[in-house]
């Protein structure tokens, strides 16, 4: 039985937000029922008393001093938005017109 | 000409005055022109920035000033890094024409010793892939044979030194994409302990993974490079607040004796081609005439990081690129007011990323959804842990420790391009280093006797003891130089129209 199927693979796409056609999701849907048969052997070797590591440095909460420091002007940071206005990002219509 | 010398034989030149920065840089938009057309290294040329820059080098050392070792020296550098005003497009089509506003720290760092920086360098899609064929703009050719490919992601870093059109790179490396380009190319490429260079700028791909280094022709302007670039910067937070080690006295050092070198068992064998083996022992043999003590080590965990990195990676990047959203820069598609927000959204991702991209996403997605969150990522993320206990237990035996850099020498373009899990074998040697965090290199070893193409040395070295891999990478260059009468480059067949 596969790993996955084509809806599920589907249903990732849609999660993800990525509008894709029906020929890649079939192609897709295969290639990844044989990555997932690759690498599910992560599950055979740790066993329950083997902590995750999800970070190589031992780091928490890194914080820095609260002060006021040059940032981008909003011209700058609204420089590579596809649209704007009045200083900000301008975005397709959200909500559905009711 | 002085394009073919190292960095550090033109920065005296640039000393003495034997040549000025305008001319040197000069020289390689020359160079650029003419070959670039048959490499494709570059995906932008920053020719007005780089005279600029240069000029004013040339300027403040006429006045006098004292100039850092590197000052008035070319650079490439990877386009996954944010300069402003200059396109960043991570190879990836969401990105076409996007300015950034600001400077990655590594370009600041590069701009403040006078670096003169020429242009961006092509990769595999936001550093997805081994070969550069997953860049949205075309593949880049590997100099020595122009069929084969430069390495992945980090391909036009590594192909524009081993053209002579630039002494100096900026690469980055999430499972292998400074080292595996600097073995396939014959170059030299560090990947420095995770922390050791500001991600601040850099395009995350897999945060806990990501890093950028230095890349070269030569072990000591690597270490140059490297001095430059690394250091703690406050806007990281996972950057490490301790002194840079002295990877440039190391790196002139050249004395390994008495050291302990311990050759990964796991990291041979099965999938290595045979003269990339012969290549790797010949090398040993010299560190072993160099008065190096050579030890045999086991990390049987090795053969879980391939499968724990290709869950990892791409669950962190299903998440990193969700920021490519059509919404604050880069792409928008479908914005005619007939579709919605998340329909615009849909329709920007599907066009612009690439096919290896959404593989990930999608791959990434899958594992850190929930009910396969724990038998997926929860699992990889152990085998994490494993890989470092390995690192640790072998680390008590040797001072270093060493591999073939990659499998197999530069394979044709094409070849993997249509078998995933056949192109992430390229990194098989390289990944563990990322999965623990700490440094590693490759230098040239040699040319496999079945292809005459370059085969790729791999030192790895303890978290922030990044100075061994400079002392026992300067010391075998030293050797294999003195053993083949001349650098591995002059090797090369000559590029149609090479200055």
């Amino acid at each position: 039985m596969a790993a996955i199927s084509r809806d599920e693979v589907a249903n990732l796409a849609r999660l993800a937000r990525i509008a894709m056609s029906d020929a890649e999701l079939d192609h897709l849907a295969g290639e990844m029922d044989v990555i997932l048969g690759a690498v599910a052997r992560v599950q055979e070797v740790a066993g329950k008393d083997v902590p995750a590591t999800s970070h190589p440095l031992d780091v928490n909460n890194v914080v820095r001093d609260d002060e006021v420091v040059p940032s981008l002007s909003p011209n700058e940071a609204l420089s590579g938005a596809p649209a704007s206005e009045d200083q900000r990002f301008k975005v397709p219509q959200i909500l559905g017109e009711e | 000409m002085l394009i073919r010398e190292s960095a550090s034989k033109m920065a005296e030149a640039l000393a003495n005055k034997e040549v000025s920065a305008v001319e040197l840089t000069n020289q390689h938009f020359e160079q650029i022109e003419a070959v670039d057309k048959d490499v494709h290294a570059f995906l932008y040329l920053d020719k007005e920035g780089a005279i600029s820059q240069a000029a004013d080098i040339d300027k403040r050392r006429a006045a006098g000033e004292k100039l850092s070792p590197l000052a008035g020296i070319p650079l490439a550098l990877k386009d996954v890094l944010t300069q402003k005003g200059v396109p960043t497009t991570c190879g990836s089509k969401i990105l076409a024409g996007w300015r950034p506003p600001y400077d990655a720290t590594v370009v600041t760092k590069l701009k403040s010793a006078g670096v003169v920086i020429l242009g961006k360098t092509n990769m595999d899609e936001f550093a997805m892939g081994s070969s550069t064929e997953n860049s949205a703009y075309g593949p880049t050719h590997n100099p020595w044979d122009l069929s084969r490919i430069p390495g992945g992601s980090g391909g036009g870093s590594s192909a524009a030194l081993a053209a002579f059109e630039a002494p100096l790179a900026i690469g980055t490396d999430t499972g292998g994409s400074i080292r595996q380009p600097a073995a396939v190319t014959g170059t030299v490429g560090v990947k420095p302990t995770y922390g050791g260079v500001s991600r601040y700028g850099l395009v995350a791909f897999s945060s806990s993974l990501d890093q950028a280094g230095p890349c070269a022709r030569t072990v000591l302007d690597t270490a140059l490079l490297h001095q430059v670039i690394a250091g703690f910067d406050p806007r990281d937070s996972t950057s490490i607040n301790q002194a840079v080690p002295d990877v440039v006295a190391a790196a002139k050092k050249q004395n390994v004796a008495g050291m302990k070198i311990g050759i990964v068992k796991q990291l041979s064998g099965d999938g290595y081609q045979k003269g990339v083996e012969n290549k790797f022992n010949e090398a040993i043999s010299e560190l072993v005439k160099l008065g190096a003590e050579i030890v045999e080590v086991s990390c049987p965990n090795f053969e879980y990081a391939l499968a724990a990195y290709y869950l990892i990676a791409p669950s962190e990047c299903s998440s990193n690129l969700a920021r490519f959203d059509s919404i604050r820069f880069g792409l928008r598609v479908g914005d005619d007011g007939t579709h919605g927000a998340e329909e615009v959204m849909n329709l920007t991702r599907q066009a612009g990323f690439g096919r290896e991209v959404k593989r990930r996403i999608i791959l990434g997605t899958y594992a850190l959804s929930s009910g396969y969150y724990d038998a997926y990522y929860g699992s990889a993320q152990k085998v994490r842990t494993l890989i470092k206990r390995d690192f640790e237990a072998a680390f008590e035996k040797c001072d270093v420790l060493v591999s073939p850099t990659a499998p197999t020498t530069a394979f044709k373009i094409g070849e993997k391009a249509n078998d995933p899990l056949a192109m992430y074998l390229n990194d098989i040697a390289t990944i563990p280093v990322n999965m623990a965090g700490i440094g590693g290199m490759s230098l040239p070893c040699g040319l496999a006797d079945e292809d005459n193409l370059p085969v790729g040395f791999q030192i790895m070295s303890p978290a922030m003891k990044d100075e061994r891999m400079y002392l026992v990478g300067g010391a075998l260059e030293a050797a294999l130089l003195a053993k083949w009468g001349k650098p591995i480059l002059d090797f090369a067949p000559k590029l149609v129209g090479s200055k």
